[in-house]
């Protein structure tokens, strides 16, 4: 027998590494240099360095579009986890049958892609041909009414898309969880409700923030829903961003805006996690 | 000795290697790029099977996104000299963006003769003169209505301003594609001569901002709302009048009406990108096209309206009605949507769809 070998061979590292840099770090790359680069009005672009797209950006009209989509992103994350964590906390207590197809009809969601969702959304929440007509036949409504363009379908499409994902993020650390923390916390007399706040969800922070920070990055960047679900004051930067690229051909400012957006993204990922840690700290 | 008829054997290899490269490059087919969906559906059915069996020129039917990307792409393309296709059919603003980037091929309008068809404006060349595009098909944007929810049909622009219609309407979403500015100016201005000035455009869109609370979908896709018209969910809006008159056709309760200030008669070119290997098979197609009895053909097969005079044409009156209409019609101002794009886009963003 040979001597004991690692268990991974390093070169295998390079593979990410290359793949890492071939497909994140020069997009990026090109995607700045496009974003100093000068617009030729009526054209397209030409190589350069000017902060002109950078300043335009810098104005009353886009930072608010900036604060709506942040506000709509971070409310899609809160909903989605909110909902998600009694969910996975009820699903990691079921049989192992019931938690194995709950899993996998989940996962299927996540094959659909935005252009269903939107489209489906939009079907469902129709005067026409939507819930509308059932609310009305129950004698809830008096006529039909649709229920989209509106905030409230923009997040029901943003939360059918996170949802998902939430779940998977806190399903392992949910499912390992140790029951006899809880079951000691009931046995000095703790209520279910105050057990569930005192003891697991304190427990569960790390992941619960990471679920929030995994919704709200991957929401920020949906640019069809709001066209479809919402009207044009929930129209986000990513939606912005395509007009900017595919209908006015303005490459440089739609990458100063996708960098800015990153960059406010990074920030605000940063500052949630730092804040966890903090918290997690100080107990 | 040995070497001289290595070398022999050599050159005679290369070229029976060559030749066959030769004969694919003249047999090679000739990539043409329409819109894809309908338009590439029809003229797959149409035009290319008769183009090629009266030419011998084998086409490849591309099918082109809409809006600019497809403009994107080709120059990219170009510029690592490759193109994706050779003869494309090009909305206005982004001919006119190709053109200031020398991205289209210069023509020969000897090999061209029906060039001589085209009005003026669809005869498209740079500032030296050079020809570098036709005009391809002409289509009208018109006021369209559910017939459900509408019985009569509205007989003016100035249905889109009615309180009556609050949250019904469908119009696009963008200055450079809805042509709405033109339609207000028109309707409440006398003409698109206002929009000459930035003072007239911000006249123009503070008209058009009153039509806010009476649109339900601002709509970048036109599926989007051609179903939501259909169902009478949105049911009224701006729409083309070609695809409009089909699904009526095919029984859905939709009509498209020609306003008393006219319709919006807009158009897509036929450009060559200069990456091409194959300028003379396009502009035997470009030719071809530009034939009255092709043109007569796509209105009465595509729907769209005829881009050479209508005389020449052996279209009946009820033919032509059905693609076009003798009510002077609304003209684009495309340059609004070049020189002043940025602009226009910006005011757009914030009173319109802000």
């Amino acid at each position: 027998m040979s001597a004991p070998q690692k268990a991974t061979p390093g070169w295998l590292a390079a593979i990410p590494a290359l793949a890492l840099g071939i497909f994140f770090i020069v997009p990026f790359a090109i995607m700045l240099s496009v974003s100093v680069a000068h617009r030729v009005p009526g054209g397209f672009f030409e190589p350069g360095f000017e902060l002109a797209s950078y300043i335009r950006f810098l104005s009353a009209f886009f930072g608010s579009i900036l604060v709506t989509s942040i506000t709509i992103s971070a409310a899609a994350a809160a909903i989605c986890v909110t909902l998600a964590f009694p969910f996975t906390v009820f699903l990691a207590g079921m049989g192992r049958r019931a938690q194995t197809w709950i899993l996998v009809i989940l996962l299927s969601v996540l094959s659909l892609s935005e252009v269903i969702i939107g489209f489906s959304l939009s079907t469902l929440l129709s005067k026409t041909a939507g819930v509308g007509n059932l609310l009305a036949w129950l004698g809830i409504l008096e006529t039909s009414r649709a229920f989209t363009p509106s905030l409230f379908a923009l997040l029901t499409g943003m939360c059918y898309l996170g949802f998902p994902y939430a779940v998977l993020v806190l399903y392992p650390p949910v499912s390992r969880l140790d029951p006899e923390l809880g079951e000691a916390a009931r046995t000095m007399g703790a209520s279910p409700l105050r057990t569930f706040f005192g003891v697991t969800l304190p427990l569960l922070r790390a992941p619960v923030l990471g679920a929030l920070v995994l919704v709200f990055v991957f929401t920020l960047g949906v640019y069809l829903l709001p066209q479809v679900l919402g009207r044009p004051q929930h129209w986000t930067l990513s939606v912005h961003i395509t007009d900017q690229a595919i209908f006015q051909s303005n490459l440089p400012f739609a990458a100063a805006m996708a960098v800015l957006l990153l960059v406010v993204t990074l920030m605000l990922v940063g500052l949630t996690l730092l804040l966890g840690r903090d918290a997690g700290a100080r107990q | 000795m040995k070497r001289r008829s290595f070398l022999a054997a050599g050159t005679s290899a290369l070229g029976l290697l060559a030749a066959p490269a030769v004969l694919r490059a003249q047999s090679s087919k000739l990539k043409i790029g329409t819109y894809g969906g309908y338009f590439q559906d029809s003229f797959d059915t149409h035009i290319y099977p008769d183009f090629t069996a009266e030419t011998g020129i084998e086409v490849e039917s591309i099918g082109e996104p809409t809006g600019e990307a497809w403009l994107v792409q080709l120059q990219q393309a170009a510029r690592a000299g490759q193109a994706p296709a050779d003869v494309s059919m090009m909305a206005q603003v982004a001919r006119i963006r190709g053109e200031r980037a020398g991205l289209w091929a210069p023509l020969d309008t000897d090999a061209i003769p029906n060039i001589a068809n085209l009005p003026d404006h669809f005869v498209h060349g740079y500032e030296d003169g050079g020809v570098y595009g036709t005009g391809a098909v002409s289509w009208y944007i018109t006021l369209v209505t559910n017939t459900d929810v509408y019985a009569e049909p509205p007989a003016s622009w100035n249905a889109l301003w009615d309180p009556a219609n609050e949250n019904r309407l469908g119009l696009l979403a963008l200055a450079s594609n809805s042509f709405l500015l033109e339609i207000t100016a028109t309707t409440h201005f006398g003409g698109t001569d206002i929009l000459a000035t930035e003072e007239g455009v911000l006249k123009v869109m503070d008209k058009l901002a009153e039509v806010k609370p009476n649109v339900r979908l601002w709509y970048r896709d036109e599926g989007q709302f051609q179903q939501a018209l259909e169902t009478g969910e949105i049911p009224m809006g701006q729409y083309y009048h070609d695809v409009t008159g089909l699904a009526a056709a095919d029984g859905k309760p939709v009509r498209s009406t020609f306003p008393k200030e006219g319709a919006v008669l807009d158009s897509g070119s036929w450009v060559v990108s200069k990456a091409s290997g194959a300028i003379e098979a396009s502009q035997v197609f470009i030719d071809y096209m530009a034939r009255p009895e092709i043109q007569a053909k796509l209105s009465r097969f595509v729907g769209t309206a005829p881009t050479v005079d209508r005389a020449l044409t052996d279209l009946t009156d009820e033919e032509f009605a059905a693609v076009a209409s003798d009510i002077p019609p609304i003209l684009p101002r495309y340059d609004l949507y070049v020189d002043r794009a940025d602009w226009v886009n910006q005011k757009w963003s914030e009173l319109i769809t802000g």
